[in-house]
């Protein structure tokens, strides 16, 4: 049962695995992330079968300050896949939530294409910011 | 923060573990992206990973209610707490894999939880965001804007303070930024939007136009000069329609040059409380500056 710093099992098991934490955004509360491109990222996610969290939109959430930001931002280590770098970032400081600048990696779905995302998002390993 | 819209803290965990039977990818694919167009928060579990598989990791979770939902072994799920007592746990056998209907019956069990959610399409959140790496503090932004979304904290450092009286879509004050560090990250354009700064925005912004004083100050300045030269020529009824003609043609140039809405634009207050609300935010800006010195 998923619970505190839960895995369906422990990444640091293999010593060469980074751990992998994925947080899709999907832009629920407006058209500027555009809808093929959050779906196919969205899909593959699925398919990989891996455990990833998800949100509908995370301006939303930092408008309201949501404490799940909080813990985001507290766990670090994390590959968001929402859209522009500074407005991230911007938006989980405007929630009283700062993200570390470096083990943090936003992912561009206004701007990339959705397999370079995915295979980002996938890979263990360091991505490209 | 946003008043106006409800503080939902709820997470959706689809769970697909022991006990529970696995989904093919497309199910959880459907499922996840409904429940994510509801405007919910979604963790997904994936199945047990084979053993050549790499696991993904998640974040812990903030205190809230966990609404566990999967196919659970013999349609019962199994009876669980927070030993904790952090968060509040239910667990909802689906009894259908189809995504509406998986929908249904969450919005239902959260009905009856009691719990409110946020809905995609009711609501746009639509507010500045500064990037404080940008920032040099130096109060233009909440001198400008006539709607009181800027503020101070103790330190007197500047803060967007009351997002939800922000105007939607109006992206103006990112113009009077001189460090172009405000965003509207749901903003179609760059660099307002988060993008990369480049030169020539830089440039552009140096060509900023004072909204406030424009609205609330100069016109008035400059048509009561224009107006008492031509005052022999003009009826006073005639100088008040003036005035507004004039009002207008400076809207509709600002809406072009900022892109701010017309809807924004026809609803601002009248002359007289744009004036007042302008001064007032010049004045709570040179305070925090004075303080800040
Ligand atoms: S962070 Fe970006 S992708 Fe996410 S909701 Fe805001 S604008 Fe959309
Ligand atoms: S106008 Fe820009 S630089 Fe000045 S305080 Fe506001 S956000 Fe900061």
């Amino acid at each position: 049962m998923p619970h505190d710093e839960r895995s369906t099992r422990s990444a640091d098991a293999s010593p060469n695995a980074r751990p992998l934490r994925v947080l899709y955004c999907r832009c629920a509360y407006a058209d500027v992330v555009p809808e093929d491109v959050k779906d196919r990222v969205l899909q593959r996610l699925c398919e990989s079968g891996r455990a990833f969290d998800t949100v509908a939109d995370l301006c939303e959430m930092s408008a309201r300050h949501d404490p799940a930001l909080n813990r985001i931002a507290e766990c670090g280590g994390v590959k968001i896949a929402a859209c522009y770098k500074r407005a991230v970032h911007g938006l989980f400081e405007a929630a009283g939530a700062p993200l570390s600048t470096d083990d943090v990696h936003v992912l561009n779905m206004r701007t990339d294409d959705a397999d370079t995302i995915a295979d980002n998002l996938l890979n263990d390993g360091e991505v490209d910011t | 923060m946003i008043k106006a819209t409800k503080s939902p803290r709820v997470r959706i965990v689809l769970y697909e573990g022991l006990g529970a039977d696995p989904l093919d990818g497309d199910s959880r694919y459907r499922i996840m992206r409904a429940l994510l167009e509801r405007g919910l928060t979604v963790t997904c579990t994936g199945p047990q990973p084979a053993d050549d598989m790499t696991p993904g990791t998640l974040a812990s979770v903030e205190e809230s209610v966990l609404l566990v939902i999967g196919r659970f072994e013999g349609g019962q799920p199994p009876q669980v707490e927070d030993a904790a007592g952090r968060v509040t746990l239910h667990l909802l056998h689906l009894t259908d894999t189809d995504d509406q209907a998986v929908v249904q019956q969450i919005d239902q069990t959260l009905g009856e939880l009691d719990v409110a959610v946020n809905q995609p399409g009711q609501w746009k959140p639509w507010f500045p965001v500064i990037d404080y790496s940008r920032c040099t503090n130096c109060m233009q932004c909440l001198s400008f804007c006539l709607f009181g979304v800027y503020g101070v904290d103790a330190d007197n450092k500047i803060q967007v303070q009351n997002n939800d009286n922000c105007k939607t879509d109006c992206p103006a004050c990112s113009r009077v930024c001189p460090e172009v560090a405000i965003m509207f990250p749901k903003y179609s354009q760059g660099p307002i939007n988060g993008d990369q700064i480049r030169e020539d925005d830089l440039k552009r912004e140096a060509m900023k136009v004072d909204i406030s004083s424009l609205l609330g100050g100069d016109i008035y300045a400059q048509l009561k000069q224009r107006s008492s030269a031509a005052k022999e020529r003009f009826a006073k009824e005639r100088d008040e329609k003036r005035a507004l003609s004039e009002r207008i043609r400076c809207l509709n140039k600002l809406a072009g040059q900022m892109d701010i809405p017309k809807e924004v634009l026809l609803n601002l207050p009248s002359q007289d409380e744009i004036r007042q609300r302008a001064a007032d935010a010049a004045a709570k800006g040179r305070a925090a500056l004075e303080a800040g010195d």
